[in-house]
């Protein structure tokens, strides 16, 4: 029995294109500005004449991420009216009709997952498509990606399929949540630090 | 002053249409359906909610636009609403068969499908052509009304001044132009065009080279390659090929070494190369010949390969009657110009370190078989057949050509059997035999009698007659794709030139507005269709007719065969076929050629498949025969073999901008130029993941994910204290944009990039403010192929005063 959901994200193969955001806003039929789950676009690094030719030092990579399940879901410690539930298979997900809009959750959450709505006065997130799930299918963005970047499963399973990874730059530390994902990263994301990158499409996401 | 005045009262006319809104206000209120799926969101709900039972999967091709892509979806309707679209899911998804996974694009049509400001009844023009101006009018009206034009047009003019223009808006057999070049040639013709705007130059060199365009493997070949470079190729952004991206990166994951050059880094460099080398645009012919030069200079051709498969090379293979002429190793060594084509001469012009240049000539030499992927951008220039033919040449020195894991380069239509059949819908012959390049169309417009073999005119010695009536079906080309849309406004609003415009769309686009009469035009979801696999098809999509078309809305073909049946000719037309039985005929078509076990009609609707594929086990090799034994297997060009030099372009006696061998051309706007002074900054306008060209704009999930814009490096912004997000003015002679900006270090300096497909929309002062790249791009052709080249574009920016 799955203990915890968890997602598998691979940066070296994402490029960027948006079908998980998109399928995701499709199977929810969220209206813009409602984004459960996104893709940020990392850059860094500039451009160096040498010898009269434009020399680049830039590095960019992709994170697309919805909400991770965390074992230790600080947005619902966070929630004044206990509207924030976690399933036994690790799903986090918020019911909308006790949700007051304090929005409380989205100031807890490290990976900006809680969505308000200014149109419903409410917080909203992934919900790791439980109902797909519980029909035994797949999440809407898993099923989307032209890239195959995308898996899910029980993180013990994925742990054992991909690794350990759950942090690249810029994420935060996994100590304090412990978020259901696991990631394959880009190689630039070895030298974000060193490149200075940072979010470039905070418009976006 | 028309034109201006058009554009303010375009967008007061266009509240008087009611909106789309209203009518799925209304499904939802009268019965469970959008209701039920909204409740069905809410976990509390999810238990007791039983709505799957009430709803309907069909699979169904993602409707057919013109990107490279052909993929399957699966749609839920519930109470004759889409309310759902996946993708293909089937399982397997294998190399040989793999799941064909829609894009950013098919995910969001259902914002397309029910956008409110979708057209929805027959309009007529008030007031100047391309104001903008409609009032309502009833179909009879409507068709009474382009009957009589058509009648007095041909009266007048004779057959030649119609002209059904290059729009690709839709693919589908039954909606799309073809439908409309059906009538157009039982009515007795039309003026006819070829080439496209998307390879115009590509197509017209790659059989200069090779005799064919069938120049590819088939892409899974590409797992057997060591060395892929991707040359102006992004095929992450702009599909091409459902699953390209995903073989390249499949092949890299068995280890070949993956080199992206363009001018952006863009998501494909991002996703599946190793490495990415910024070049300048327009000089990728000169990166080219140096690493030609390279490999002469150290003995990395394969001698072999040239000396027994290709012409022209070196003095000691030159076709007769061109003994004298430059050879390829001439123009490399500087032998007649005294310019030794060394990296160094390249990386002045494109911006390439020297030691770069030699280092990607050596490892594509040596690291074989390998791939030189020639993308469409860097042809669609100035002198676009230069660099296609120069990368054709690399391939063929290198010995690439006709082996497993190599790959020609050119147009690469996939072998075997010559690539696709795209539609089979029978537009039956032409009466008019004269042809014009397709992107010539306003020359027709203007100077029609004066045009000729000059102008790549076919068929005929001189044209009659200027175009007089454009009927326009899908076609956003008209206006907005093509190059210099504030000429092409001042053209079309004279209606003294084109007297009748006659548009069939699905939106009130840029050509829209210049519509005398415009008739809304169901989507593909609301009629039934038939796609193949665009240039790679593998598999035969079937497009089910989904749900109702809404309002007044039809298909091309039925608006044809209305038209028809004014004409009289409307048995003619329809044989007595629906759109359905046009798919089934259609259908027959794909079974009596490369898919022979293709079902009928009836079978796949029964097993709501959607798709059938013919697995690619073992992939084709283009010329393969050829490698094998080049003599009892001549290619179809004069000499029988590879032509690194061709007599056919010697004898055309034009050195200057269409030489025998490849070379590199500096284009007519260029950073090397006197107009450099004035306008220092290299424009390109990309393919977009929020558009297939102009189709799918607007739609708000695209724009929230990929928001239009102008993108700039942060040393051009800096020196116009440009920041990110700034309100900028683009412009040249032709025009000017303001839109806001994305200062990033993904492109390189000199270089900006509005991206393709937005819609034109002027302001008061004819500023568009909404980023048509066209507003910049020329009108000017190619030497060769009489093609675009609408990326040869120079421009200044500055900070805007507001957005």
């Amino acid at each position: 029995m799955v203990t915890q959901y968890g997602f598998y994200f691979d940066a070296a193969a994402c490029s960027g294109c948006k079908a998980c955001q998109v399928a995701c806003k499709d199977r929810n039929d969220l209206e813009p500005g409602v984004l459960w789950r996104r893709v940020y676009e990392v850059a860094g690094g500039g451009w160096e004449k040498k010898d009269g030719v434009w020399v680049p030092s830039v590095i960019a990579y992709n994170i697309s991420m919805a909400c991770n399940h965390c074992a230790n879901p600080v947005c619902g410690l966070a929630c004044p009216v206990k509207a924030i539930v976690k399933r036994e298979d690790g799903i986090v997900f918020v019911d909308t009709g006790a949700c007051i809009g304090c929005r409380y959750c989205e100031w807890a959450c490290p990976y900006t997952a809680l969505r308000f709505d200014a149109r419903t006065n409410t917080v909203s997130k992934c919900n790791f498509c439980y109902e797909a799930i519980d029909a035994g299918g797949t999440p809407a963005c898993v099923a989307a990606c032209p890239q195959r970047a995308l898996d899910f499963g029980d993180m013990a399973e994925l742990r054992k399929k991909y690794g350990e990874v759950r942090r690249i730059f810029p994420l935060p530390d996994p100590a304090q949540t412990d978020p259901g994902l696991i990631i394959k990263p880009h190689r630039d994301a070895a030298r974000a630090a060193e490149r200075a990158a940072e979010v470039a499409n905070w418009e976006e996401v | 002053m028309a034109l201006k005045k058009g554009i303010e009262t375009a967008a007061m006319s266009r509240r008087g249409f009611l909106r789309w809104s209203a009518l799925v206000g209304s499904a939802a209120a009268s019965s469970k359906g959008l209701a039920a799926g909204f409740r069905r969101r809410d976990p509390r709900h999810a238990l007791v909610e039983q709505a799957p039972s009430e709803e309907r999967m069909v699979r169904a091709g993602c409707p057919s636009h013109n990107c490279g892509g052909r993929c399957l979806l699966k749609v839920y309707v519930r109470d004759g609403v889409i309310v759902r679209i996946e993708t293909d899911d089937r399982p397997g998804d294998t190399i040989a068969d793999p799941q064909l996974r829609a894009c950013v694009r098919g995910r969001a049509y259902r914002r397309r499908q029910y956008h409110p400001d979708r057209l929805q009844y027959p309009m007529k023009r008030v007031g100047p052509r391309g104001e903008g101006r409609f009032v309502r009018i009833g179909w009879d009206e409507a068709l009474d009304r382009i009957a009589a034009e058509f009648a007095r047009l041909k009266a007048a003019y004779g057959n030649q001044a119609f002209y059904v223009p290059y729009g690709t808006g839709s693919y589908n057999q039954i909606n799309g132009r073809q439908t409309a070049q059906r009538l157009m040639n039982l009515y007795g013709g039309s003026l006819g065009y070829y080439n496209s705007y998307s390879w115009a130059a590509i197509s017209a060199a790659t059989p200069t080279v090779y005799g064919t365009s069938v120049t590819g493997n088939q892409r899974q070949d590409w797992l057997n390659s060591k060395y892929i470079l991707m040359w102006s190729w992004n095929p992450a952004e702009m599909r091409d090929g459902t699953n390209s991206e995903w073989f390249v990166q499949k092949a890299r994951e068995k280890g070949a070494r993956v080199v992206c050059i363009d001018p952006r880094l863009t998501l494909s460099a991002v996703s599946l190369a190793d490495e990415w080398i910024p070049i300048r645009p327009g000089t990728d012919a000169a990166m080219m010949t140096a690493m030609a030069y390279v490999m002469v200079n150290e003995s990395l051709t394969d001698a072999a390969f040239i000396r027994t498969h290709c012409v022209g090379f070196d003095d000691t293979q030159m076709p007769a009657g061109a003994e004298g002429a430059e050879s390829y190793k001439d123009y490399l060594l500087g032998a007649r110009d005294g310019v030794p084509k060394t990296p160094e001469w390249a990386e002045a012009i494109c911006g390439v370190p020297r030691a770069t240049i030699a280092r990607i000539a050596r490892e594509y030499a040596t690291t074989k078989p390998g791939v030189l992927y020639q993308g469409y951008g860097m042809q669609r220039r100035a002198y676009g057949e230069q660099p296609v033919r120069a990368g054709c040449v690399l391939a063929a020195i290198t010995g690439n050509v006709g082996i497993p894991g190599g790959w020609a380069s050119g147009i690469a239509l996939q072998a075997p059997d010559g690539g696709p059949f795209w539609l089979v819908f029978p537009t039956g012959e032409n009466p008019v035999k004269a042809l014009i390049p397709s992107f010539l169309w306003t020359e027709a417009v203007l100077r029609g009698k004066e045009m000729g073999a000059a102008d790549g005119v076919r068929g005929v010695d001189k044209l009659e007659t200027g175009i007089k009536c454009i009927w326009a079906v899908a076609c956003n080309a008209l206006v907005n794709q093509h190059g210099n849309v504030n000429r092409t406004a001042r053209i079309l609003a004279d209606e003294k030139k084109v007297e009748f415009l006659l548009v069939q769309d699905n939106f009130l686009t840029p050509t829209a507005r210049f519509a005398d009469i415009l008739l809304p035009v169901c989507t593909q979801f609301e009629t039934w269709g038939l796609e193949d696999g665009w240039k790679y098809g593998d598999e035969v999509i079937l497009m089910p007719k989904i749900v109702e078309p809404p309002f007044e809305t039809k298909s091309d073909y039925r608006i044809a065969s209305e038209i028809a049946a004014r004409l009289g000719l409307e048995q003619a037309y329809t044989e007595g076929r629906t759109e359905r039985d046009w798919v089934s005929w259609s259908l027959d078509r794909y079974r009596e050629t490369r898919f022979p076990g293709l079902p009928t009609l009836d079978e796949l609707e029964r097993s709501n498949a959607g798709v059938y594929s013919l697995p690619v086990t073992r992939p084709a090799i283009a010329f393969a025969d050829f490698r094998r034994d080049p003599v009892k297997h001549r290619l179809r060009t004069p000499s029988g073999k590879i032509e690194i030099f061709s007599k056919t372009l010697h004898d055309l006696g034009r050195p200057e901008d269409i030489p025998a061998v490849p070379k590199y051309v500096r284009e007519w706007e260029s950073p090397f130029g006197p107009e450099a002074a004035k306008y220092p900054l290299s424009a390109i306008g990309h393919h977009y993941l929020s558009r297939v060209h102009s189709t799918l704009e607007g739609v708000d999930w695209l724009e929230e994910a990929f928001p239009q814009r102008l993108f700039i490096n942060p040393i051009d912004a800096e020196s116009r204290k440009i920041k990110n997000g700034d309100a900028v003015k683009i412009w040249n002679d032709r025009g000017a944009v303001v839109v806001k900006c994305r200062v990033t270090p993904r492109l390189m300096p000199g270089v900006v990039a509005l991206p393709q497909g937005a819609w034109w929309t002027p302001d008061k002062n004819g500023v568009d403010r909404r980023g048509s790249v066209n507003v910049l791009s020329s009108e000017r052709w190619t030497p060769f192929a009489f093609g675009n080249a609408q990326h040869t574009i120079m421009v200044q920016v500055e900070k805007a005063e507001a957005a």
